[in-house]
């Protein structure tokens, strides 16, 4: 079936099969390889966007869902060139290693700082409880996001 | 993992769901959030031939003050129950057992609706509902009707849902000015509970005048701790009157043994959370 | 004269890697799209022992899409068998290894058929129409039971379930005593059975492979952490000609020795595509991960210290038993070994011997994962320790005070013959216990202890060096590890002073591509920004060994130093020669060449264009300003430390939680702070996740039940503790960065400090072990007296 869906501004109007997962239709059929698949049961958050501005895993919503809707994706945060102020805090806390989670975690990052701008420790460890890392054992994710919030506070 | 392939339709109405899904017979299935449909889908658990999507019925979602009680639409998503001022003040444990649901992505798609209907017993809203005496509105091809949450859930994943009926309503009775605990027992916190407790108490002058008590994953159903709820009721509201109710909280009960825990362990559990639960919710009151 | 320049290696510099990582411009295996690719599934077995009586492939043919559906049968001919790469001795029995099953399944997960398509879709749902039957055999899952007599076989053919028996002994040795007589003859003797349950790597990425056959040679990208040891094998598997195969490991998302492997599916994908002349892809699910890619860990340890009643350390004796699961990996056989000369750490015991089994059961094999043998010793030897200082009355920190080697013994050579050459254990532990306030800690434990607390304080120790930059090439050799240990780079002076370097080393998360520009940056004089950093490319970086083992920076980094130095000099030459002085009076510093005592000098761009140039160069002086070299270490480095774990027990439910968790390592030299510390946390995550969630299990019929991660549990940023960690220092003596490594020192020293704790919190109360995982249900029928 056709569905048109806007992603990171784009406009996008594609024949899809109703069984299309959103990441396989961003990833296979727009290109948007900056999303990822880490599990088949939603439990990595590696394929986590912003769905009409809130945080999904995009491998447990149906491409067909999304009709009409608007998608962020890792792609999309970036202004210009310039970075979105969570991915400089990723980047200057040494926040990912592989960075395989990282598209994942900085998307729930976001909404976990638009939900809460300033998240203690606790707060942010629960924000994240959705994605999985391997790599970093979490703590510089929790420097990361705690001082994104401050960044963030401080260009309001 | 892909599902297998599907025909799909969002109808915009209730009836139209009904007949679609009607139409389909057993095949069909019923998304709303999609968020424990989808899982199944990809690992091909379940291979429905024809998908349904309930997210164009507008008139399933939100909350709305109904006098005695609050009627919650089925589609109104987790993170809609958490936020919500009514829910807040009138059904606390609701509230508290919904914040313990999965994790935040989940919570902003899936829907307390989908949750009950799935009938997990590990999941976390089903002995809420039960503890809070809910009645369950569903419309099928014979009309609408109320069934009270004690017999809704009637199996693993399995419920009073008649084939082509869809849980549209949930009514959750006000219990203003309760105290409220979910205590949740998980291995790590994206684990399904291995046992919670749902809890919530009316306290007078330092008495218990009513009690609701509920377990998760006791059973393949939420099971009502009528034990527990009846030694605590008239009891002064002390340490150790809630430890001697607590004692009770595994009667009745059928726990599993299973890659968790063992029933054994369960049912040490359910008397430890018990009484972390009714504590709490005193605390609370 | 210029300011003197901050020196690169030590500075916590942001990593290079960042920009495309957290944008999402990044090139995964599973991101590449060729013209006309095709995509590969794969059926695997359900069953973990069974005769293959057939294969029906008729309905799936005829699907929409569908170009070939292969059989073992099929491929049988070509498929080869899978490499073993270390064979531990003479007479190892080693099955053949099949990419994809013939006539047999030896456990559930294994290829039975495959599937390519013109979609993934399309593939996927024709593997739903394979009918396969299976006579079921018996299945072999548990290790005592697989060596008893009158076991049931894994192989029959091979008439036996162990593979091989590998023994290390002291006296015969000639590094030390007899262990059996210091145990008959000792004061006091522990003994105790650990078991190390099986783990899954769990790396992020799934793996995904995809070959292009190209006309005259094939490109083969994978998600793997060892590209040239991939080419190589298979090249000797499949018989391909090795320069007609090019393996390139793109952006790969972890590994943890998971992707240290030549893998069924990489064989497939290579086989197909060149079938068809068409690229082809395949990319994992998780739970196929879970079924299919190698395990770790999966021993079962008894092991028996001797010692006088003053604690002193006469005697240590190990039996393993070491599940290999169905076949021989790349190195499956190896990684207990590995652990072999670690069980004596960093005490000085008399008399050692070591024997393993290697066994055989009806599950996926094991191989490397991070750590391979040496978390599971150092597991070991730390638990042994606790409970030896149990038995004597002593505080666990003072029995390890009167044992370890002090720092003024280095070098040391140990009982298992390996030389320390340096470390400073008294230094580490010093500082970890200052950090963590060990004795306001004990007090609190024994206040709670009084008190009959329902949550009780366990305090654990673990001290622990371990064996890294895998390897000397000889030692290697004499422990029959088919491949050599040596690391290559090489450096590219470009003619405008830009530098490529080119390292054989394959980092997957690491960072090398930030360290390693460090590393030259310094050396050369030029800036961090003008170093290219190039790997992972078998046509790019021709040579190599590849990332694991903790290797990379202490043999990569010392083979960047070494052509580094390599181009300094023939710099030096040059430069000399255009300033008309000798190269002895040539001074470099900060990228100028000056001629010493006098205002002459050149820049290190200068002599660039005149080495480019070569209008001018000195008789026999080649064009150009590169240079290549390869390292081979003498020793391994040896990095040590000390973690200490403080965990709350409540002993109503048997939750554990990490209350603090202090670490101070030693890991030598320093380049990049910012990254050792990272290494360090996702280290410690492994190592507790070990300790508290992760298992891997089987039912009775041999099926995963953890297969998906909803069941293997991963610790969320919610399940794991702030860490606080420190470093003392002691310079490595076997390279010149004076660097140790630390990639798995995290995960090596964590496991016990966490299960010490647990038992350390709970030892009034009856308590003398909690099996792995420590889950609130094991530990709480522990404090019951039952099984733990």
């Amino acid at each position: 079936m056709r569905i048109t869906v806007t992603v990171d501004g784009v406009n996008y109007s594609d024949e899809v099969e109703p069984r299309t997962l959103l990441v396989h239709h961003l990833r296979d059929r727009l290109g948007k390889t900056g999303t990822v698949v880490g599990c088949d049961t939603s439990n990595c958050g590696a394929c986590t966007v912003h769905l009409d501005g809130r945080s999904v895993k995009s491998c447990s919503v149906l491409a067909v869902q999304a009709d009409g809707r608007a998608v962020t994706t890792v792609e999309g945060l970036a202004d210009g060139g310039e970075l979105h102020p969570v991915q400089q805090a990723f980047h200057e806390n040494h926040a990912l290693q592989c960075g395989f989670c990282t598209p994942g975690m900085i998307m729930q990052a976001i909404d976990l700082l638009a939900e809460d701008p300033d998240p203690d420790e606790d707060a942010v460890r629960h924000g994240l409880e959705g994605n999985l890392c391997r790599c970093t054992g979490y703590q510089n994710i929790v420097h990361a996001v705690r001082d994104a919030a401050r960044r963030l506070g401080g260009t309001r | 993992m892909i599902p297998a392939a599907f025909d799909y339709t969002a109808p915009s109405t209730v009836d139209e769901a009904v007949r679609a899904l009607v139409a389909g017979g057993e095949d069909a299935k019923a998304i709303a959030g999609g968020q424990s449909l989808l899982p199944v889908l990809r690992l091909r658990l379940a291979a429905p031939t024809l998908v349904v999507d309930l997210s164009r019925l507008t008139e399933l979602a939100g909350v709305h003050d109904d006098g005695d009680s609050l009627l919650i639409g089925a589609l109104t998503t987790h993170h809609e129950v958490q936020r919500d001022p009514h829910v807040r003040e009138h059904a606390a444990l609701l509230r508290l057992a919904t914040d313990t649901v999965a994790d935040p992505q989940i919570r902003h798609r899936g829907t307390l609706g989908g949750a009950l209907a799935h009938a997990d017993p590990a999941g976390d809203l089903l002995a809420p509902v039960l503890a809070l005496d809910a009645v369950l509105r569903c419309t099928g091809p014979a009309g609408t009707r109320e069934v009270p949450a004690a017999e809704f859930f009637t199996d693993y994943f399995t419920t009073a849902l008649e084939p082509g009926e869809l849980l549209t309503h949930v009514r959750v009775p006000k219990l203003t000015g309760w105290g409220a605990r979910y205590e949740k027992f998980s291995r790590v916190a994206q684990a399904w509970s291995i046992v919670a407790v749902a809890a919530a108490v009316k306290v007078v002058d330092g008495v218990v005048e009513q009690a609701r008590v509920a377990l998760t994953n006791m059973g393949p159903t939420p099971v009502r701790a009528r034990g527990v709820e009846e030694a605590l009721t008239g009891e002064p509201a002390t340490a150790e009157a809630i430890r001697a109710a607590a004692a009770r909280a595994a009667e009745g009960t059928d726990p599993v043994t299973d890659g968790n825990a063992d029933a054994e362990y369960r049912t040490h559990l359910a008397r430890v959370l018990t009484e972390r639960a009714v504590t709490a919710a005193v605390s609370d009151a | 004269m210029t300011a003197a320049v901050e020196p690169e290696v030590g500075r916590a510099r942001r990593r290079k890697e960042d920009a495309r990582l957290i944008t999402g411009a990044t090139r995964w295996t599973d991101n590449i799209r060729l013209p006309g690719m095709l995509h590969l599934a794969v059926l695997r077995s359900p069953v973990a022992h069974a005769r293959i009586t057939s294969v029906d492939t008729t309905e799936a043919v005829r699907l929409p899409g569908v170009l070939e559906v292969l059989t073992g049968a099929d491929l049988a001919a070509e498929q080869g068998s899978l490499p073993c790469a270390w064979p531990i001795t003479e007479d190892m029995l080693a099955p053949p290894a099949p990419s994809i099953a013939v006539d047999e399944v030896n456990f559930a997960g294994e290829v039975v058929a495959a599937v390519v398509a013109r979609t993934p879709e399309e593939a996927q749902d024709a593997l739903a129409a394979i009918d396969v039957d299976y006579e079921d055999l018996p299945v072999v899952l548990d290790l005592t039971a697989a060596v008893a007599d009158g076991a049931d076989l894994v192989h029959p053919d091979l008439g036996t379930n162990k593979s091989a028996t590998w023994v290390f002994d002291s006296a015969e040795a000639g590094t030390g005593g007899d262990a059996t007589a210091a145990i008959a003859e000792a004061e006091v003797v522990v003994e105790r059975t650990f078991r190390q349950q099986r783990l899954i790597p769990a790396f992020m990425e799934p793996r995904s492979v995809v070959v292009d056959p190209g006309p005259d040679s094939a490109t083969l990208w994978s998600a793997t952490q060892v590209p040239h040891i991939l080419r190589w094998m298979l090249s000797a598997v499949l018989g391909i000609p090795e320069h007609k195969l090019r393996v390139i490991a793109p952006d790969v998302g972890g590994g943890f020795g998971g992707k240290l492997q030549v893998t069924p599916e990489e064989v497939l994908t290579l086989l197909v595509a060149r079938r068809l002349g068409k690229p082809v892809k395949w990319t994992e699910s998780r739970t196929e991960s879970m079924l299919s890619g190698h395990h770790g860990r999966d021993q079962l340890q008894r092991i028996t210290v001797a010692a006088r009643r003053d604690g002193t350390v006469t005697g240590l004796k190990v039996d393993l038993l070491a599940d290999m699961g169905a076949y021989l990996r790349l190195i499956t056989p190896g990684v207990p070994i590995l652990g072999a000369f670690m069980y004596n750490a960093i005490y000085k015991f008399p008399a050692y011997r070591f024997t393993c089994t290697n066994v055989f059961t009806n599950k996926v094999p094991t191989d490397a994962y991070r750590g391979a043998g040496r978390p599971e010793a150092t597991f070991a030897i730390e638990r042994i320790m606790d409970e030896l200082a149990a038995e004597l009355g002593v505080d666990p920190l003072e029995l390890r005070r009167r044992n370890w080697i002090r720092h003024d013994e280095f070098p040391f050579t140990t009982v298992a013959g390996l030389t320390y050459d340096t470390g400073d254990y008294e230094a580490a532990t010093a500082r970890a216990v200052e950090l963590f306030g060990y004795d306001e800690l004990r007090a609190e434990q024994a206040r709670r202890r009084a008190d009959h607390d329902t949550v009780q304080l366990g305090i654990g120790v673990s001290t622990y060096t371990e064996m890294c930059g895998l390897a000397p090439s000889r030692v290697l050799g004499a422990l029959r590890y088919g491949a050599g240990g040596w690391e290559h780079a090489a450096i590219r002076v470009l003619p405008t002073g830009k530098v490529e370097l080119i390292t054989g080393t394959s980092p997957h998360g690491q960072g090398h591509v930030t360290a390693w520009s460090q590393i030259v940056a310094d050396r050369l004089g030029v800036p961090f920004e003008d170093v290219e950093v190039l790997h992972g490319d078998t046509r790019v970086a021709h040579r190599g060994m590849d990332s694991y083992g903790s290797r990379s920076l202490a043999v990569g980094g010392t083979a960047v130093v070494l052509a580094a130095d390599k181009v300094l000099a023939k710099a030096r030459t040059v430069a000399a020669h255009l300033m008309e002085c000798s190269p002895d009076d040539v001074e470099f510093t900060a990228g100028t060449f000056a001629v010493r005592g006098t205002a002459t000098s050149m820049s290190l761009g200068e002599v660039v264009v005149a080495a480019h140039v070569a209008h001018n160069l000195p008789d026999g002086v080649e064009p150009g300003l590169d240079a290549e070299a390869t390292f081979d270490p003498d020793n391994f480095s040896y990095p040590h430390g000390t973690h200490l774990c403080a965990v709350e027990v409540d002993t109503e439910t048997g939750r554990v939680v990490i209350r603090s968790y202090v670490c101070v390592d030693d890991v030598g030299k320093v380049v990049n702070p910012m990254i050792v510390e990272g290494q360090v946390h996702g280290g410690l995550a492994q190592g507790i996740a070990q300790a508290l969630f992760e298992e891997a299990v089987h039912d009775e019929g041999g099926t995963l039940t953890t297969a998906t991660l909803a069941d293997y549990l991963l610790p969320s940023a919610v399940d794991l503790p702030w860490f606080t960690t420190d470093r003392t220092e002691t310079p490595a003596d076997t390279n010149p960065l004076g660097v140790k490594g630390v990639g798995e020192a995290g995960t090596i020293a964590s496991t016990p400090a966490v299960v010490n704790a647990v038992v350390d919190a709970l030892r009034h109360l009856g308590v003398r072990d909690v099996e792995m995982p420590c889950t609130p249900m094991r530990v709480w029928k522990a404090l019951r007296g039952g099984a733990a």
